[in-house]
């Protein structure tokens, strides 16, 4: 049995590994080859800390900055290219793990021929190299066989091992028609043959998406990354307008202002922190969903998985067991317990069956364990008897329906004794199924078969329901069935007897009223409703046609994911938020250390502001520089690892993380730009 | 600093903000077309004006049509009045015989008074004729405000909006604005004013007998109907050069309180006119609260700052308990103090005491409130509007921490917002900072100055301020009637108004096609005691990032060099 509560441990996977020092060694390696002009255009911020940069390099050399002391100048600029470089090398260690996954995916790519049927009536073949496989092609793949590429069986059944792609090693069933006729490229068949209609194009398969994704190669800028530049750039405009203006400025005040400490006032002021940062929160956040298994086809996907406020999610397999199963037996009048569960057990020694097992597992649960006799005749379920059991030793055991088993025993309706009828009632009532047990043609009781709730469900809810999540269940159920369920599970709706034309019905009206609405799903009526869905994840073991329509994909096909992807993107949405808050709190303190030591030579009554104390003009000035570019490298961890989601409101998470964040971000500078203050001049660099 | 006198600043600032609600639910009932017990009288005029100018009230414009009417029509006010200044000396209703005025001094009176600012680089009393003052300047007093109300008008529409298309229509706005709102209430205070002291005639001069037995020529003007909407229309340009510090035009105590509460009234007025139209009330109280607490400490500073006599002069054995240089002592520390703040919070402009003597710090509130953006509550709308931009910047840096894409009103803020809220953000920058570091170092412009050192960079940086704010009170200290500060000032005046007015139907124009989303428990609460909190901390960050170091070489090292003079005697 799956467990709801999802264990990271458990998710063994081939794709997300941890923090290796191969991956360490190449992201720097990466970090200088990074520091290309034309690849840092991308990145405003950063690529004016660049020409910033390159500008104090070009006028220490030059000795320009010769009124500080040419080692001042070269410190100043050295510390402006590791601003540069760090910034680089966080992105590129987020890059990195993307990396090492795809290589591992490169690997299985498929470089042995596919058997391409050219003549389907003779079924002759011609080996063909995957890349000229159009789409259409019929291949054959044998036992042993890796599969050339993305495809519909038309043909035959076979086990399929997906550990390629999902990380899981146990053989999968693939038959052709239905919805478990999809074959990815890459995977292997274990046993038997299948004949498989291309249907990728060459370049263009799931294990192709899949390997640009983890590598980010067509890493396009999110909606809300592209607004959050926009702010970064405009900060940038308007630093550099305060920086620039202080030459008229100075000028007039007597103060003569050496190029590079305006240089390094401007670096220091603009949002350096977040913009170093920023790719690395969004190339971290898709990892993370890789780290659970779940493939998003673009950024922009993860970013709406934050903002879901409904979640439709399927009532079988995510909320309840997929399988009913026994939760009581009740006796008629005069029988005693045990022998009603006795005889229950009894008559499902034989049955394989969920719902029979279940039984047998209700009794060893109780302390009772029996096991078939010798020579035991089996009587399986039939359409026609509608019940099953055992013959044995001359003794009969019968369960089924109730109808077909008070016939059996040769009572009508209304000959069953009233307690039986009742909690057969009860039962039906409930949303349970109620099944009749006989032993040796006599009526013994009454079994309550129910579709069980999975545990810790309903705690689940209460917290989306506190991150402002509305959870609707969608089920074929009878409206009794589904709302008892319903308030077992706690979801805050249900939508019953649904048919997949209401649950498009469902997502369109929830969108009208401006909420976005995330789902998952599996089969090829699934496919309309996942591409209308804000956010829509299909299952790896699903239909092709389901894969195409949504915008992530879960190779573990759990469909109690989604939950996890909606906390994933909070916490995206949330980190990038805690940098930008922490950066642009951090210029007040740079505003005391550099102001004071700028003018404080001119106007000596300046030096007043010069709160922290710190030791000399250039040691401010070096502090803070230092400061602005040690802060990056201190917070790649947490840009990778993600601030923690908590489900505690918008409020509450508001008031902790501007605590943490805001007001952090306004002391620590002051803090580390005093201590890195009193390291440089006991050192006398400064 | 007593007792007295922080209550006579509470009453001043909180009797504003108070009669603001019922105003502001009226003003709203005016944006939304819906009925008052003006309209038997109104309609008939409205209609008028509608057939005049061929124009269909009930047409709703997209924001450009919007924007595009509003400056047309300013463009057109502007050349208007340019005209009538030059002109001056050839039209009737000048029984002083004042002679046109110069280009550059007729381009900057002109920008300042379309735009609402009202810097003055000359003396009223000396230099306008009636004709000047009645159907140019007061003109656009009522139309330049009502211009500001517009763009509230729009941008609540675009928040209240389901997938829209259209802000609503810029010439009904303009129109039901001053005829609904500005006109009546101007009309109900000039009475009060006049009951009370203030001068209204036609007539040129009176002629005083003075102690000595000599002859003085006094200005009389009908000053009470201009005051009014100078007030009400949060212009601040005042018939007489010494503004509300003028015993006509401010003759009592009880007038300088009307006065003083009818600066920031108007503003207030459209804070819940804005929360009212949009459905949002709570969230407007609490931009309201925000701008209430930062005015409020602004103030409070400069009253204390204000309440210390200057350490130099306690040093010499001067005796002198507060700083009274520059006010008048009919109003005293605290009405000055109150008035200070108020005027500068909203994009007033009006004094009744000389800025440029307020001690250092006191002078660096008055031109850090003005540097904010005109926003505590600023002007007719044109405040509310900066504000909430304010707001949406605030949502967009702290509100992803929420775990949401940032929305304010039920609106996702994305890129574009973004890009037109930093634009409107930039220009203030732009223009204060970038002209007064020109004219720093610059000949021609320094000969304006009365002192050097800080107290000159001060004069040069209060002025661009208040010009690129809207503001249009002067440090004093500074003769800006000459072509270099005129033509600046004016540029700045044009660029803080309508760059930011245009920004702000921009982002009216891509709100009102997005969808209104319902609030959820995930939703960043946006009326809170935090919400409040962040921004504030929001906008003095934001904006003291962008000034502290200019203020920082101004009133800042001059505070610092007092306190070491004092110290050094």
């Amino acid at each position: 049995m799956t467990q709801v509560a999802i264990d990271h441990a458990s998710h063994r996977t081939a794709l997300a590994g941890g923090l290796s020092g191969a991956i360490l060694g190449r992201a720097l390696r990466d970090a200088f080859v990074k520091l290309n002009p034309v690849k840092l255009v991308r990145n405003p911020v950063i690529f004016t800390t660049w020409i910033v940069a390159l500008l104090a390099t070009v006028s220490a050399a030059a000795g320009i900055g010769s009124g500080q002391g040419f080692g001042f100048a070269l410190q100043l600029a050295l510390w402006l290219w590791a601003t540069v470089l760090f910034a680089n090398v966080a992105e590129s260690v987020a890059e990195g793990r993307g990396k090492a996954a795809a290589d591992s995916l490169r690997a299985t790519r498929v470089t042995t021929k596919a058997k391409l049927i050219v003549d389907p009536i003779t079924g002759a073949i011609v080996p063909t190299p995957a890349h000229e496989l159009d789409v259409g092609a019929i291949i054959l793949v044998e036992a042993g066989d890796v599969i050339a590429s993305d495809g519909e069986i038309i043909e035959g059944v076979a086990s399929v091992n997906e550990a390629a792609i999902t990380g899981e090693s146990a053989p999968v069933i693939r038959e052709s028609g239905g919805d478990r006729s999809a074959v990815t490229g890459g995977t292997t068949v274990v046993s038997d043959w299948i004949k498989v209609r291309i249907t990728a194009k060459p370049g263009a398969t799931f294990l192709d998406r899949m390997i640009a994704m983890v590598e980010g190669a067509d890493r396009r800028k999110t909606p809300n990354e592209l607004a959050l530049g926009v702010l970064l750039a405009g900060l940038t405009l308007v630093f550099l307008i305060a920086v620039v203006t202080l030459l008229g400025l100075g000028a007039y005040s007597g103060v003569k202002l050496d190029p590079i400490v305006l240089g390094a006032l401007f670096i220091t002021l603009i949002p350096t922190t977040i913009g170093g940062l920023l790719s690395a929160v969004g190339i971290a956040g898709m990892d993370r969903l890789l780290k659970v298994n779940v493939l998003a086809t673009s950024g922009r996907a993860v970013e709406a998985a934050g903002d879901v406020d409904t979640l439709l999610l399927d009532k079988t397999g995510t909320i309840t067991f997929g399988n009913r199963m026994a939760v009581e037996v009740i006796p008629v009048p005069g029988v005693r317990p045990e022998a009603a569960l006795r005889a229950a057990i009894m008559g499902s020694l034989a049955d394989e069956t969920p719902e029979g097992r279940s039984i047998i597992e209700l009794g060893r649960n109780a302390g009772l364990s029996l096991s078939l006799p010798v020579g035991a005749r089996a009587i399986p379920f039939s359409a026609v008897t509608r019940q099953s059991g055992v013959d044995a030793g001359g003794k009969t055991w019968r369960k089924g329906a109730v109808d077909a088993v008070l016939k059996t025993v040769g009572l009508d309706e209304g000959q069953a004794p009233a307690e039986f009828r009742q909690a057969v009632d009860r039962i039906a009532r409930s949303g349970g199924t109620p099944l009749a047990v006989a032993e040796d043609g006599v009526l013994v009781g009454v079994i309550h078969l129910k579709d069980v709730v999975k545990p810790g469900v309903k705690e689940r809810f209460a917290d989306l329901r506190r991150m402002g999540l509305r959870t609707v269940m969608i089920t074929g159920d009878n409206p009794v069935t589904a709302a008892a369920i319903a308030s077992e599970a706690g979801v805050d709706d249900f939508l019953a007897e649904a048919t997949p034309e209401d649950k498009m019905r469902l997502i369109k009206a929830e969108q009208a009223r401006g909420r976005l609405v995330a789902m998952c799903g599996d089969g090829a009526n699934d496919a309309p409703a996942l591409a209308q869905a804000d956010v829509g994840v299909a299952m790896q073991t699903g239909a092709q046609a389901a894969r195409e329509a949504g915008n992530m994909v879960d190779l573990d096909s759990d469909p109690t994911k989604v939950i996890e992807i909606v906390e994933v993107g909070k916490q995206l949405l949330i980190t990038r938020g805690a940098l930008t808050t922490f950066s642009i709190a951090n210029d007040v303190a740079k505003y005391f250390a550099i102001i004071p030591a700028m003018f404080v030579v001119g106007l000596p009554a300046l030096g007043a502001l010069n709160i922290m104390g710190l030791h000399s003009p250039q040691s401010a000035i070096l502090s803070a520089v230092i400061f602005n570019a040690l802060v990056i490298i201190a917070l790649i961890p947490l840009a990778l690892r993600g601030v923690k989601y908590r489900a505690i409101g918008a409020g509450k998470l508001l008031s902790r993380n501007l605590l943490i964040y805001g007001l952090g971000g306004l002391v620590a500078p002051f803090v580390g730009i005093k201590l890195i203050d009193i390291v440089i001049s006991a050192l006398g660099l400064a | 600093m007593n007792i007295q006198g922080w209550g006579e600043i509470a009453l001043t600032l909180g009797l504003a903000c108070l009669l603001g609600r019922p105003i502001g639910v009226y003003m709203s009932r005016v944006w939304n077309g819906e009925r008052t017990w003006l309209d038997p009288v109104m309609k008939p005029v409205e209609g008028v004006f509608y057939k005049l100018g061929g124009v269909d009230p009930a047409r709703s414009q997209g924001w450009l049509g919007y924007a595009g009417a509003l400056l047309a029509f300013n463009l057109a006010g502007f050349l208007f009045l340019y005209a009538m200044l030059r002109l001056q000396g050839v039209l009737p209703l000048n029984p002083q015989g004042f002679d046109g005025v110069s280009p550059h001094l007729a381009f900057n009176t002109a920008v300042s008074f379309v735009t609402n600012t009202n810097w003055q680089s000359y003396g009223g009393e000396t230099t306008m004729s009636s004709l000047t003052q009645m159907a140019g300047l007061t003109v656009q007093n009522f139309v330049s405000a009502a211009t500001g109300a517009t763009i509230a008008a729009a941008l609540a529409r675009a928040f209240i909006a389901n997938r829209g298309s259209g802000v609503g229509n810029f010439w009904a706005d303009l129109v039901r604005t001053t005829l609904w709102l500005l006109l009546p209430l101007s009309f109900v205070l000039a009475i009060v004013l006049v009951g009370l002291g203030v001068t209204q005639t036609l007539a040129a001069n009176a002629t005083a007998t003075t102690l000595e037995g000599g002859q003085q020529t006094l200005s009389l003007f009908q000053t009470a109907s201009q005051l009014a909407i100078k007030q009400l229309g949060i212009n601040g340009g005042g018939v007489f050069n010494a503004n509300s510090a003028h015993p006509f035009e401010n003759p009592t105590p009880l007038t300088n309180l009307i006065t003083a509460v009818s600066i920031n009234v108007m503003g207030w007025a459209a804070f819940f006119a804005f929360g009212r139209s949009v459905l949002a009330k709570k969230e407007a109280r609490a931009l309201a609260t925000a701008a209430f607490l930062i005015l409020f400490a602004c103030t409070a500073g400069i009253y204390v700052a204000e309440s210390q006599p200057a350490p130099a002069l306690v040093a010499a054995g001067i005796e002198q308990p507060v700083n009274m240089e520059g006010k008048e002592t009919r109003f005293g520390l605290a009405a000055s103090s109150a008035w200070a703040g108020q005027t500068t919070g909203a994009s007033n402009g009006s004094v009744n005491a000389m800025h440029g003597s307020l001690m250092p710090l006191s002078g660096g509130l008055t031109m850090f409130l003005m540097a904010l953006g005109e926003i505590l509550p600023g002007g007719i709308g044109s405040g509310i509007a900066i504000m909430v931009v304010m707001a949406m910047l605030s949502v967009f840096v702290a509100g992803l921490m929420v775990g949401r894409t940032p929305e304010y009103l039920g609106k996702k803020i994305e890129a574009r917002e973004i890009q037109f809220a930093m634009i409107a953000v930039l220009v203030l920058p732009l223009a204060i900072l970038g002209f007064t570091a020109i004219a720093a170092v610059l000949p021609t412009a320094m000969e304006g100055l009365l002192n050097h050192g800080p107290h000159g960079l001060s004069e040069m940086l209060y002025a661009y301020i208040s010009a690129s704010a809207n503001n249009g009170s002067a440090f004093a200290g500074l003769t800006a009637n000459a072509p270099w500060w005129n033509t600046t000032l004016g540029i700045s005046m044009l660029a803080g108004r309508f760059v930011p007015a245009v920004a702000v139907l921009a982002i009216a124009g891509t709100l009102v096609a997005k969808p209104r989303l319902a609030p959820s428990t995930g939703t960043l609460p946006t009326h809170g005691p935090l919400f409040i909190g962040l921004l504030i901390g929001v906008i003095l960050i934001l904006g003291g990032l962008q000034f502290f170091p200019a203020l920082s070489l101004g009133p800042i090292v001059e505070h610092f060099q007092m306190l070491a003079a004092g110290a050094g005697v």
